[in-house]
């Protein structure tokens, strides 16, 4: 399984599925990371984590942690 | 009738700005029962309508405090209309928010924000069409420039009289309309036909508030389970997850057909911006200029200015205008004071020589008595040190006949013939209270009381002013997301938010602002963590203890004043470390998935209007709690039994005081500290009050004006003065940070855990440092020092030990909302 965590900053790739349960994972599509959604990895924070990320047009930071629930293609 | 209007809409979506353009100065600002979420209200200025700021929202999810309230509100009150600001700039997210808002059943106008960013963009959005299809009213607006606002409210007036109600169409997949009709009509026939389809999705979602609000009995759930099931089979994802996709899928859809865009080029001025302020090299220095920047004006600059002035000058003797004269007058004084010092150790000498001085020293000696005494203490001469009320020398060398002369002579220096003076509020106060011949205890209590007592506090309001404007204006420009996103990694090791760092950082100035700045923190876990830990940072009132400690007991070494910010940053770490693993903190890590808005310029009204609404909330907590606070402190430490009758005390009587009888019936508690004295027991009850005081206080019990430091070194070993040091640093704070950590916290049980765990943790750390020391030096093995390695064993289970992992999804505090 290929997870957004893996993605390198400046690249782009399709939201395949958001795993996990519960608050963070309701919150991470919320905020528009949902199947066939399609996220750029602008860049990391200066020590290495969080991440951001533009998706549907805006910038959105999340944790590796948390990225590493998003699976990609 | 009062039509009532409720404002939704994403965080950054320019609320608030709406808000204040429709509603002016027509506001009241309060909380919403139960939580720390803000509520707002504020009426039209132009029409009969009352006007709700609900919290920013990216959904109706029932996981976060301001969803909920948003959600439990629509339902419940069931406003007439609801007016959804969305940011034009960013339509998909903000239009998610609007396809759940469309399923509650109320009349819904749609406002389209920021609309001159669009069209400078290039972009166009065809609004009737965008009307059209998602079956609702549409407008446009820039409410930063008041565009289109009255309109806005107009058009939510209008549809709220015609009732006029949205038609959702948001088209799930087949198999899950199905599901949805079937819940209804199997379990929602008898609720309002409007709020139908939001109940059913929302049971089709699992949302637990929900099915418990409806109380379904497990026949009922079994029954819709196997639909949903059915549904999560077909499509191979979950409930949640269909619906969030299908809501997404559809609002692309309709972005797609109402939106031109413009093809971007180049990187916008915003990303621009980002580029330098999250850079991986840049980021800390620019983060650190600026944070530098904010605390040299509101502290340094704006901070000891306005304490000067409002202390010295309001609340104090009173100021020589723009200054002048100042000098020469405090020189004048302090002069003077020695010459009336050195005059009484001349005659403290000459009384321990068997010469009769007491009518020479009240000064109502006749002239052949005072003859008489100065032909008998003519010859003498001794050697003496005079000490200042922190202990520092002010003279050493011989006292004679001469001084008692010379002071004899002297006048005390007067203000006004030094430069043009104004006298504070106690002096006026104290001259008025005189002329109208008010008994002597009623004037300690207005002015040392009263007036002093809440004055020190009102001193820090200009700093906290201009304090709460910067952070208004970081948080407005966008700056404060981006400084959670540098920092993010290392606090929240430590249980703590990136944002954490400014509290932290403005309580080296004062914990009252500090606690306040927490108010940014938007995850409450995060924040009570910080508000429980920022005053173990030491604070500007917490120097001059430090200073004492370290010239009298360590001869000034420089490693004291260090070693004083060391503790405090290590015990913010640790009581980090150790909280979050507890009950109280435990459950799922608050989720740091958050937006980084676009820079942009703030609304000047509005970082003034919050700049404003926190500073009064302080000065509203300084006109009650802390005044009750500061007059039942003096109280009891100035008033005293004396030989059977219940007296005000002079300042030499202070150790027949009540607090004093107090301190004494306490001291035993801080015996295994090494400081169970009661005059160390008093001082640091006094502390509550100003940290300050502690030195004053003690100087005055322990009398070091005579004794210099030798007194306090008779006393107190250097490790119990060590410990002493560090119980007063790191206990419960002053009043006034008290009362803020009250106000914050918004829970008795909270704020009450918060000042057990500060004075408790004090306790630990001042005992384990005591009894090493004890031991070091020689001192026997005893149960202190057993006690003090069982701390430290505590202390070390605590920090390692594993998380419970209670799974909670849902925080307690909200339950009782939905």
């Amino acid at each position: 399984m290929k997870t957004l965590k893996e993605l390198p900053v400046g690249q782009s790739a399709k939201v395949l599925k958001v795993h996990g349960e519960g608050a963070i994972r309701r919150r991470i599509m919320d905020m528009g990371i949902t199947k066939g959604a399609e996220v750029y990895v602008q860049k990391m924070a200066p020590f290495g984590d969080p991440i951001e990320l533009i998706v549907r047009g805006y910038s959105l930071t999340l944790r590796r942690a948390d990225a590493d629930r998003i699976e990609i293609i | 009738m009062t039509v009532r209007i409720a404002l939704v809409g994403n965080p950054n979506s320019g609320k608030t700005t709406l808000f204040n353009a429709l509603t002016g100065s027509n506001q009241s600002v309060g909380n919403w029962p139960g939580v720390t979420v803000e509520k707002k209200e504020g009426r039209l200025q132009s029409a009969d309508a009352l006007v709700t700021d609900l919290p920013g929202v990216y959904s109706l999810s029932p996981y976060t405090p301001e969803e909920l309230i948003t959600r439990s509100y629509l339902m419940e009150e069931a406003p007439d209309v609801i007016l959804n600001i969305i940011d034009g700039t960013n339509l998909e997210r903000n239009l998610y928010l609007t396809t759940q808002l469309l399923e509650l059943g109320i009349p819904l106008v749609l406002a389209i924000n920021m609309m001159d960013a669009v069209e400078r963009r290039g972009d166009h959005i065809h609004v009737e069409k965008l009307g059209r299809m998602l079956g609702c009213e549409v407008t446009v607006m820039s409410a930063m420039k008041g565009e289109g606002v009255e309109e806005a409210a107009q058009k939510a007036i209008a549809i709220a009289a015609q009732k006029k109600l949205a038609i959702p169409k948001t088209c799930f997949h087949g198999a899950v309309e199905h599901a949805l009709a079937h819940i209804e009509e199997r379990l929602l026939h008898d609720r309002p036909e409007q709020q139908q389809r939001f109940l059913a999705i929302k049971l089709f979602e699992r949302d637990e508030k929900v099915i418990a609000m409806l109380g379904l009995t497990r026949e009922d759930q079994e029954h819709i389970e196997y639909d949903i099931k059915l549904c999560e089979l077909q499509q191979e994802d979950d409930a949640e997850a269909i619906i969030i996709s299908a809501r997404y899928d559809y609002v692309e859809s309709v972005v797609d057909a109402c939106c031109t865009r413009k093809l971007k080029k180049g990187i916008s001025a915003s990303a621009r911006i980002d580029r330098l302020a999250t850079h991986r090299i840049f980021a800390i220095p620019i983060f650190a200029a600026i944070m530098m920047l904010v605390y040299y004006v509101s502290v340094t600059l704006v901070g000891g200015w306005s304490a000067g002035l409002v202390n010295d000058g309001l609340f104090g003797d009173g100021i020589f205008l723009f200054g002048h004269g100042q000098e020469a007058y405090e020189t004048a004084t302090s002069d003077y004071e020695l010459s009336l010092r050195k005059s009484s150790a001349f005659l403290d000498a000459a009384e321990r020589s068997g010469i009769e001085v007491s009518a020479v020293r009240t000064g109502t000696a006749t002239p052949q008595e005072e003859a008489a005494f100065l032909l008998h203490a003519a010859g003498l001469h001794e050697k003496t040190s005079i000490y200042d009320e922190e202990g520092g020398l002010l003279y050493e060398g011989l006292v004679g006949p001469d001084d008692y002369l010379n002071a004899k002579g002297l006048e005390e220096p007067v203000q006004a013939d030094y430069g043009t003076f104004l006298p504070g509020l106690p002096v006026v106060l104290g001259d008025a209270l005189e002329r109208m011949g008010t008994a002597p205890w009623l004037q300690g209590l207005v002015l040392d009381g009263i007036v002093a007592g809440v004055g020190s506090i009102l001193g820090f309001v200009p700093q906290m002013l201009v304090l709460f404007f910067f952070l208004a204006l970081l948080e407005a420009c966008g700056y404060m997301a981006r400084i959670a996103f540098i920092l993010d990694q290392i606090f929240r090791r430590f249980g703590l938010s990136g944002k954490s760092f400014i509290p932290m950082l403005i309580s080296t100035g004062c914990g009252v602002p500090g606690i306040m700045a927490s108010r940014t923190i938007e995850s409450p876990r995060d924040r009570r963590m910080t508000i429980m830990t920022t005053t173990f940072i030491p604070c500007g009132a917490k120097l001059p203890l430090i200073a004492m400690i370290a010239g009298a007991f360590f001869g000034g070494a420089w490693w004291v004043a260090p070693s004083a910010y060391f503790l405090g940053i290590a015990a913010v770490l640790i009581s980090g470390a150790i909280l979050k693993k507890t009950r109280r903190f435990a459950g799922e890590e608050s989720p740091f998935v958050m937006e980084l808005p676009l820079y942009h310029l703030p609304a000047m009204k509005n970082v003034l209007r919050s700049m404003w609404e926190r500073g009064w909330s302080f000065i509203k907590k300084a006109g009650t709690v802390i005044l009750i606070a500061s007059v039942a402190i003096w109280f009891t430490s100035r008033f005293g039994f004396v030989d059977g009758s219940f007296v005000l005390l002079s300042e030499e009587a202070l150790s027949e005081s009540l607090l004093a009888k107090f301190g004494a019936l306490l001291a035993w508690i801080f015996v295994p500290l090494g400081f169970g004295s009661w005059q160390a027991s008093m001082a640091t009850l006094l502390g509550l009050l100003a940290k300050e005081g502690v030195v004053s206080t003690m100087s005055v019990l322990y009398g070091v004006a005579d004794g210099g430091y030798a007194v306090l070194q008779a006393a107190m070993t250097s490790g119990a003065a060590f410990s002493f040091m560090t119980f007063n640093l790191l206990c419960a704070p002053c009043f006034a940070a008290i009362g803020a950590i009250r106000q914050e916290m918004q829970s008795r049980s909270w704020f009450a855990f918060a000042i057990a765990y500060q004075t408790g943790f004090a306790y630990a750390v001042s005992l384990c440092v005591y009894q090493i020391w004890r031991v070091l030096h020689g001192g026997g093995f005893g149960i202190g020092i057993v006690a003090a390695v069982l701390i430290l064993v505590g202390f070390l289970f605590l920090l390692l030990r594993r998380s419970p992992t209670s799974k909670k999804p849902v925080q307690e505090r909200t339950e009782s909302l939905c």
